[in-house]
């Protein structure tokens, strides 16, 4: 099956990044952990996301576009990158999740992810 | 004629063998959705073909066979390499295994799937009785106060993301045991006191799903005899099921356990309870549902001084307590201390429980109206028993709160 872990952070964890103190921990901690899966084999695709305030959303409302800056929905934990993985079944993926950095500082969502469309 | 025949046999095939059906078919699909869409099309099936050919000598072996074909075919539907793989290990693990130790092992999986942690805890319960006993939705819905619809609609659901999220139909690995074990005790424990309104003294009144929860913990510990808590929970449900007939009057009043008469008592059943405590505490690993076995058997051990039964007991309730700091458990260690004499202490227990929650919980003031008459302030007293008739579901538990104060 494939399944996305989509990884959601605080404010905190994305201030990190840009903190020359902290920032090789967090960057280190994500290469360790996506290389870990990338040896384990079992990675389709994924990527990393710049932050919720670099982020546009758009809405369609009676024919007009409504441009908004910022992300969909205001919460403490926005989403900071995802990955789609092949794995045999939720409890292998769960264990792919608990080793996230993302599961001790915010958490990490998995969705299992729609087969291709019949006529796709 | 043939047809009201075949009928009849296709019911008690469905009464007597439904959860053992749906766990063997769910060995074939994986997920028991799968598994009981299967058995639906064998039970229909059953009703075309029975009436024409006759009822065959083994129902269920008809129906199991044709229900692995149906589930044969959903596979077949269903192209994807990994399910193909998963059904062929599925098919050589039943060629291998010996039938009894299979299903006692599918069913096992089962209990274990529906509480996983990926399933809303609240519907853990409503699955295992539906998936393992074949319970339905009304039945279910009955005992946990749910309309039949929102409980069918909610068993759906939970069966649906079993199926896309991929949970896996196995058992945990060591690391995760103790963790799925604690929440598959939960849910069996959950079977059993559905529908109870105890009255914060230790005791309940009769559980409509009793039998089905002491079938499931007694499941439990066949497939898995060196977990203690799993014969202690199945100890706690054999004491307090041995005193089912003595809780209610012959006219339905409710009996409170001082008053209750031990002839009552179902001593078969307290002596296979304390079977499992002594299995149980040969595994010195001690437990929540251990010390509630415990505090069972003292209440059932007649040769006991009172005084020393009450002494006991709340040592036992102060052990209880810091297993599980949950509230019934606090406000009958709160009782306890104050059978054992110290009953100003005890109320201090009870004052030191959440307000807020307490205000609307009706154990908390029965036992409050208990403390209160025996520190001799009775107009508090006859104000928390007003509380606590009022707060009560059970009539007969309100009728006997009104008893309390004369």
């Amino acid at each position: 099956m494939q399944i996305m872990m989509t990884f959601h952070e605080p404010e905190a964890e994305f201030a990190k990044r840009a903190n020359p103190a902290e920032a090789e921990a967090y960057w280190g901690g994500w290469m360790a952990y996506i290389g870990a899966m990338n040896a384990a084999g079992i990675v389709v695709s994924g990527a990393g996301l710049m932050p919720p305030d670099t982020a546009t959303t758009l809405r369609l409302r009676d024919g007009a576009r409504q441009v908004q800056d910022g992300p969909y929905a205001d919460t403490k934990e926005q989403l900071g990158g995802f990955m789609i993985l092949e794995v045999p079944d939720l409890d292998t993926a769960l264990d792919w999740a608990a080793r996230a950095p993302a599961a001790a500082a915010g958490s990490v969502e998995l969705r299992p992810v729609l087969p291709p469309m019949p006529n796709g | 004629m043939a047809d009201a025949v075949a009928h009849a046999a296709a019911e008690a095939a469905a009464r007597d063998h439904y959860g053992r059906l749906v766990a063997l078919v769910t060995r074939a699909t994986g997920d028991p959705a799968s598994a009981e869409d299967a058995l639906a099309e064998a039970f229909a099936a059953a009703l075309r073909v029975w009436p024409v050919t006759g009822v065959p000598d083994q129902p269920q072996a008809w129906l199991l066979v044709a229900a692995r074909r149906v589930a044969g075919k959903l596979r077949r539907h269903d192209k994807t390499h990994a399910a193909a793989a998963a059904a062929l290990a599925q098919l050589a693990a039943e060629r291998a295994g010996t039938a009894p130790e299979v299903l006692g092992d599918a069913r096992l999986r089962l209990l274990f799937l529906c509480a996983h942690p990926a399933i809303a805890s609240d519907i853990h319960t409503p699955l295992m009785l539906q998936t393992v006993l074949g319970l339905d939705a009304a039945r279910i819905g009955a005992a946990f106060l749910v309309p039949p619809a929102a409980m069918a609609q909610r068993l759906v659901r939970a069966k649906v993301k079993i199926r896309a999220a991929h949970i896996p139909f196995a058992l945990p690995d060591t690391r995760d045991l103790p963790a799925r074990l604690d929440a598959v005790l939960a849910a069996v424990h959950a079977a059993f006191t559905a529908g109870w309104d105890d009255v914060g003294l230790g005791q309940a009144g009769h559980g409509s799903l009793s039998a089905e929860a002491i079938f499931l913990a007694r499941l439990l510990v066949a497939g898995m005899p060196d977990q203690p808590e799993a014969r202690g929970l199945l100890a706690t449900m054999l004491f307090a099921e041995a005193r089912a007939a003595a809780r209610r009057g012959p006219d339905g009043r409710y009996v409170p356990m001082g008053q209750q008469d031990p002839g009552l008592w179902r001593d078969d059943m307290i002596a296979a309870a304390e079977a499992e405590l002594a299995a149980a505490s040969r595994l010195a690993r001690p437990g929540r549902y251990q010390t509630e076995a415990a505090i069972q058997s003292l209440h059932c051990a007649r040769a006991v001084p009172d005084a020393v039964r009450k002494r006991v007991l709340a040592d036992l309730y102060a052990v209880l307590e810091s297993q599980a700091p949950v509230m019934g458990v606090r406000i009958a260690r709160a009782v306890a201390v104050a059978g054992a004499g110290q009953v100003a202490a005890g109320l201090a227990l009870l004052d030191g429980l959440d307000s807020v929650t307490m205000a609307a919980h009706q154990p908390w003031w029965a036992a409050r109206a208990h403390l209160l008459a025996q520190m001799g302030q009775h107009a508090a007293a006859r104000d928390a028993r007003d509380r606590a008739i009022a707060l009560a579901r059970d009539p007969a538990v309100a009728a006997w709160l009104r008893t309390t104060g004369q």
